[in-house]
């Protein structure tokens, strides 16, 4: 309660806050903001017609016709409030419903990331001695490689295997995003685990998962979630990046980053066909804003020690 | 020191055994149509065809003994056919290469200078305009996403306005190239352009250089400006930095001198981060930009799905990465003697 407070009273936290906030309706209700013309595939940007040529956006007020949308007195065949991209998908769709992939995005892949490498580094640091030199190789092998560059491998390899979908690139990220929370953790636990209050623990006869559970990770975690939280923001950008290079997201994906990547055939004449970046763009730039505007004000709050530490 | 530094060479064998083997255990996930690219040129159609080669190559032997023959054959350079470069990925790679190093050593100008010095002056200038002006300008940096600057960039620049065009180079530049007037000695075009004394042709580079430079370093430095910042307010609070200003030192010195040296050494640890940081940018802003580097061939490579032109590119690239952070951690034990003692 006291951190939502304190989030509340910094201007650019409150801004990322109320961004976040209209995001998540964007999300929520986006049934309702772009009914999908087929229920059953809702991520499939509507699509009608497949001329080659991006078309402009109907109407010179995209509210009006976005109100049009929403009260049903037209629908994606006619009315496309944002225009529509090369092959006729609604930009406009693609960003209410990419909002869903967004989120879906963020969340998941940093919360899993974070979980691997929050386990990997708690065991390395708790059992220490070899268990512990063992794994930190591996993890020094994981960062030998780019993080991006080996991300786009991982997906490459697993597009014939398991298809071109969002879940390729999700597990390319998380295999290659984990090291940094398992060393951070394996830190702040190698100073707490020696403590009074864990050997007391151990005297008493709990054992080696009621000692991490209860005693070293309360008092161990919160610097590794605080890194977690300011990262959202970058894996966002990560996914879309590739879903970008074609290797996330399959084509029509109602996904930010497959949607930008439309504009890479309309280089020379994207001052005519502006709509096709700039739309997407702005909801990608503003969501990436958000998060990190309140990471940031996060950090300052609950770990003052992380001011100016940047893991990304 | 010198225990230090044989102690971090030790653990680069490691590190290296790691990576190839991973590497390695990717190429074993792979088809066995798509392996035999490691050792020929064209993929066999039929299945006989297909079980002759595996038969020859061993690529039915087990895991260890593939792997060794695999590791010879990377130490005399083979890393397989690529498809879609039409060489070996070894060729590829050395023929992409220069491009790269030109754009990342142009990138690590401004991310370095610019980066440091507005850092610095942020934080003397603490809570004045230029500190929030730099403070907006790092943060619109860590939210956007490279790929929707430089296609905004594209957008102004080269489709309005027609003034800095994407590619590497213009067609009458390539063409006297193809034609020999203009020789390619290092393949780094600046310098090539300086040894063939030929100013139009720098110019011509430059024009292109432009526009991926700004949206590869961009990021970088404003990451760079955040950590030189609060280092920097860091140190000022020093008692030392008090009596250099109370013996009357002039600022200047007190600021650069007894300051910024100090407050650069959290700043060197961002060396290695700042290299991944260029790598993984330079395949994203060469793909935006069309530049003909490594990464906008990997990219390329990676949407094709030709696996083995990926890996070799991979292999590379963390080989390169793993002598640079080498390179960057003994580099920062010369600067900073506490870390020896660890």
């Amino acid at each position: 309660m006291k951190i939502i407070k304190q989030l509340l009273r910094n201007p650019l936290s409150l801004f990322g806050l109320v961004l976040l906030l209209f995001f998540g309706l964007v999300a929520i209700f986006a049934p309702w903001l772009a009914p999908p013309p087929n229920p059953y595939e809702p991520y499939r940007i509507a699509q009608f017609g497949y001329s080659p040529t991006p078309k402009p956006p109907t109407g010179p007020n995209p509210l009006t016709e976005i109100w049009k949308i929403v009260t049903r007195q037209s629908d994606f065949s006619k009315t496309h409030p944002f225009g529509t991209t090369e092959g006729q998908y609604d930009v406009y769709y693609g960003i209410v419903w990419g909002t869903r992939t967004a989120f879906l995005a963020g969340i998941c892949i940093t919360g899993i990331t974070a979980l691997i490498g929050l386990i990997w580094g708690t065991m390395a640091a708790y059992f220490g001695g070899w268990v512990d030199m063992v794994f930190m190789r591996i993890t020094d092998i994981f960062q030998a490689f780019p993080f991006l560059i080996a991300a786009m491998t991982i997906a490459a390899v697993l597009q014939p295997k398991i298809g071109r979908s969002i879940l390729t690139a999700a597990i390319a990220l998380i295999a290659f995003g984990w090291m940094g929370y398992s060393r951070l953790i394996r830190g702040d636990i190698l100073s707490v685990k020696e403590r009074d209050y864990v050997q007391a623990a151990r005297a008493a006869g709990a054992g080696h998962l009621r000692i991490v559970l209860r005693h070293i990770l309360p008092n161990a975690i919160y610097p590794t979630l605080v890194v977690a939280s300011m990262d959202i923001g970058s894996y966002v950008i990560s996914f879309a990046a590739l879903s970008f290079l074609g290797l996330g997201a399959e084509v029509g994906y109602a996904d930010w980053g497959q949607m930008l990547s439309f504009a890479r055939n309309w280089i020379p004449r994207l001052n005519q066909y502006w709509w096709i970046i700039l739309y997407p763009g702005l909801a990608l730039i503003l969501f990436v804003l958000a998060w990190n505007l309140v990471g940031d004000a996060l950090r300052d709050i609950l770990d003052p020690r992380l001011r100016g530490r940047i893991t990304v | 020191m010198t225990a230090y530094i044989i102690r971090r060479l030790l653990l680069l064998p490691i590190t290296l055994f790691g990576v190839t083997l991973f590497v390695f255990g990717v190429y074993s996930f792979l088809d066995p149509a798509m392996k035999a690219a490691l050792y020929v040129r064209d993929i066999p159609k039929t299945a006989d065809a297909l079980q002759r080669i595996i038969h020859k190559y061993g690529l039915d032997d087990p895991f260890h003994v593939q792997y060794w023959r695999w590791l010879n054959q990377v130490f005399r350079g083979n890393l397989g056919w690529s498809k879609t470069a039409q060489r070996p990925v070894l060729d590829a790679l050395l023929y992409y290469f220069p491009a790269t190093v030109e754009l990342v050593l142009w990138a690590a100008i401004p991310v370095l200078f610019i980066g440091i010095w507005l850092g610095i002056l942020s934080a003397v200038h603490h809570n004045k305009p230029i500190d929030h002006a730099s403070r907006v300008f790092a943060l619109i940096g860590w939210s956007f996403p490279s790929y929707v600057y430089g296609l905004l960039l594209l957008m102004v620049f080269y489709a309005m306005l027609k003034w800095l065009p994407p590619g590497r180079v213009s067609d009458w530049v390539i063409k006297e190239i193809n034609a020999g007037t203009f020789r390619e000695i290092t393949r780094i075009y600046t310098i090539d352009a300086i040894i063939n004394g030929r100013p139009d042709v720098l110019l011509d580079v430059f024009k292109h250089m432009i526009l991926p430079v700004i949206t590869l370093s961009y990021i970088q430095w404003a990451l760079l400006l955040r950590v030189t910042r609060s280092s920097m307010l860091e140190t000022l609070r020093q008692e030392y930095v008090m009596t250099a200003r109370s013996k009357g030192l002039a600022e200047r010195i007190v600021i650069y001198k007894h300051a910024a040296r100090n407050a650069m050494i959290p700043v060197a640890t961002m060396g290695g981060m700042l290299l991944i940081g260029l790598m993984n940018g330079a395949v994203i802003t060469e793909t935006v930009f069309n530049y003909r580097g490594m990464g906008w061939w990997a990219a390329n490579a990676a949407t094709q799905l030709d696996i083995i032109s990926v890996l070799g590119f991979t292999l590379f690239n963390a080989v390169l990465l793993s002598f640079g952070i080498l390179f960057i951690d003994i580099l920062y034990a010369v600067i900073d003697p506490r870390i020896r003692l660890e």
